[in-house]
């Protein structure tokens, strides 16, 4: 019999030349199978053999390797991890929304179903609307996309508003640098999210539906492409859900490149074909979101949770978490991390858990000196902070955002002063420029940290840099321009040498920025 | 260009998906399309040229015979991808056949510096491994 061999076609395993291998196995009379990825992507790209044991992985594997592997001869060396699921890195992980993500193939419906994929579809189908988003309520399931809105209330406001038409929008423009868990589960379990989206429109009364998807992301549009179609043709999808006489249509939009249509009402207006320009809110999209129809807009990682929700009921998901956070969240090890990849944990893991246990701290073996948590808008953080418990209040008493879940770490190499420079720079290079703090105040923000770091009247550049900050906060209309001053004002309060300044001045400046800009915009991500 | 802009005039909000897919089979949306697509969508020119002009997807010149598409976003900063940045823009200025560009995150910011060569994601992206990946590239 032919040896089977699992090869991920994550985007980030071909990245790294999985579809090399994938065909070099194929040559060489392997069966092959293609998985998502399991998430540790330092490995990349993980082959995995069929053994009676388990699967077997093997790491780093070249093309040239192949033969290698199939006669056993890298069985005794580093390369081989054994049997994958009982790696430690892995066991010690609570996956929930990744489940099934590296394990089976994503597109296989009757691999879906075999793992218990569709239970919360079925029984939400026998429960009234009302039930179903009780049942969501009764979870404490909060949006993932960054905001941590309770995704039970935003679900009975649809459900109870009176329309022609309702939606349900799966926000997958995981624009976040760090951040690639909608990616790889979209990737790797797609029936997850089209089942969680059908389940909402189910509770809502919604009967379209639309992904949409960065451009950015080939890989995943076309897994998810091909996902819709096999749940078309099972009847998940379509006039008569899974024989329920309920319809839901789903659709994937794809973007076009532009960061802000993260933020929920700018990838409205792009759904509806228009520039990605942020509107004011109220109205909220749950009573007028697309085309002005009351619309469900959730992030990836929050539909894709709903399945297990209803599968196992609204408390067993409550039991999991911790405070106010509920539930598990998939969180992101990325940039200069020796072992970076997916940790899906109950929140109120430390930080220090996740950069120095799961990641190894840097690649490249120096001392890290920061992390970035939850994006381009997110605060940097010393190592004196990693005790930091990886929760929504936790993070936003420490001025800081847990977002949508990314860890990006840095070695000692980096330089404070120009990663704040970059943060303004990347919002005037991304703001949608319907208001002006955000549109101006970040070009001006470029200048003036370039002053302070040139030298040039320092001092009073400080204050102007507050002030600036201050309103941008307090002015934006979303969170791109109101967050913008989170990795500035951190990077100042933590490495004010590296904007040339001495630490008591620097120390003046960020404490009259944190009291009078603790209230943010709140708002989804961007 | 008229038969595909038809093409996606009945789905909802079809002015993105028609300019994408303008995009995918030309290249790029060429000036003299825009009252074309203005015209089968029922739209303004000015709506047209709005969205054409905030998306950075869609081009407005033809595109070159190759791309280099490299990210610059945190999680590739911090593996040194400025050095990766710098030296394609060093080699290839000037050039009329390959176009280097910047991209924020294409989610692959654990295997970083990454990029796009043609259309294609690879992760690990040194100076040394970028040169090996565009060997025979025209200058």
């Amino acid at each position: 019999m032919n040896p089977v061999v699992w090869v991920p076609a994550d985007a980030a395993a071909v990245s790294v030349g999985a579809d090399d291998v994938a065909a070099a196995l194929e040559a060489a009379g392997a069966t092959l199978r293609r998985n998502g990825s399991r998430g540790m992507l330092w490995l990349e790209p993980l082959v995995e053999l069929e053994t009676d044991d388990g699967r077997v992985g093997y790491a780093n594997v070249e093309p040239g390797d192949v033969d290698a592997l199939l006669g056993g001869a890298l069985d005794d060396t580093a390369r081989c991890v054994g049997v994958v699921d009982d790696h430690p890195w892995l066991a010690g992980q609570h996956r929930v929304s990744f489940a099934r993500v590296g394990v089976i193939e994503p597109t296989d419906l009757a691999a879906y179903r075999a793992d218990g994929g569709l239970a919360g579809l079925e029984r939400a189908l026998t429960l009234d609307p009302a039930e179903v988003v009780r049942e969501v309520t009764d979870s404490g399931l909060r949006g993932r996309g960054g905001a941590g809105f309770p995704a039970g209330i935003k679900w009975e406001t649809v459900r109870t508003a009176q329309a022609d038409t309702k939606f349900v929008c799966c926000n997958a423009d995981e624009g976040d640098s760090g951040t690639f868990a909608d990616r790889m589960l979209i990737e790797g379990d797609p029936f997850t999210l089209v089942e969680g989206m059908t389940i909402a429109a189910i509770a809502t009364g919604a009967t379209e539906g639309f992904v949409y998807l960065r451009s950015e992301y080939p890989h995943a549009i076309r897994t998810l492409r091909r996902a819709i179609d096999v749940a078309y043709a099972h009847g998940v999808l379509g006039a008569s859900v899974l024989g329920s006489g309920r319809r839901f249509d789903l659709d994937v939009r794809v973007g076009a490149g532009a960061y802000i249509c993260g933020e929920e009402t700018s990838m409205l207006e792009s759904l509806e074909g228009r520039r990605g320009e942020v509107r004011a809110k109220p109205p909220i999209p749950a009573l007028e979101g697309l085309f002005g129809r009351p619309t469900v807009v959730n992030n990836v990682l929050t539909l894709s949770a709903v399945p297990m929700v209803l599968a196992d009921g609204g408390a067993a998901y409550a039991a999991l978490g911790t405070g106010r956070s509920r539930g598990t969240q998939v969180f992101q090890l990325a940039g200069n991390v020796a072992r970076g990849g997916v940790v899906e944990a109950d929140f109120g893991i430390s930080l220090r858990e996740l950069v120095e246990g799961y990641g190894g701290g840097t690649a490249s073996g120096r001392p890290v000196k920061a992390v970035q948590v939850g994006g381009p808008l997110g605060a940097y953080l010393p190592p004196s902070r990693f005790d930091l418990p990886m929760d929504y209040e936790a993070f936003a008493e420490a001025g800081a955002m847990v977002g949508h879940g990314g860890v990006v770490v840095f070695d000692d190499s980096m330089d404070a002063g120009a990663m704040a420079r970059f943060a303004m720079e990347f919002c005037a290079k991304e703001s949608c420029g319907k208001c002006t703090p955000c549109r101006i105040g970040s070009t001006r923000g470029v200048e003036v940290i370039d002053r302070i770091r040139a030298g040039t009247q320092r001092e009073s550049n400080l204050v102007l840099l507050e002030d600036l900050c201050v309103t941008m906060t307090k002015g934006s209309l979303c969170a791109m321009g109101g967050l913008t001053p989170m990795p500035v004002r951190s990077a100042l309060e933590h490495w004010p040498e590296d904007f040339g300044v001495e630490p008591a001045v620097a120390d003046a400046a960020t404490d009259a920025m944190s009291e009078s800009a603790t209230s943010t915009t709140g708002g989804a991500r961007p | 260009m008229r038969a595909l802009a038809e093409g996606m005039a009945p789905m909802r909000g079809p002015l993105l998906p028609a300019l994408q897919a303008v995009v995918e089979q030309h290249g790029f949306v060429h000036d003299d399309d825009v009252p074309v697509v203005a015209d089968v969508l029922n739209l303004s020119r000015a709506d047209v040229l709005g969205v054409l002009t905030f998306y950075h997807d869609l081009r407005r010149t033809p595109p070159t015979a190759h791309r280099v598409t490299l990210c610059r976003a945190e999680a590739c900063q911090a593996r040194g991808a400025e050095a990766t940045v710098a030296a394609a823009v060093d080699r290839w200025a000037g050039s009329t056949d390959v176009e280097v560009g910047e991209v924020f995150c294409l989610g692959n910011c654990a295997l970083g510096p990454s990029g796009m060569l043609d259309g294609a994601l690879h992760g690990r992206l040194t100076p040394d491994r970028l040169d090996a990946l565009t060997e025979g590239w025209p200058a």
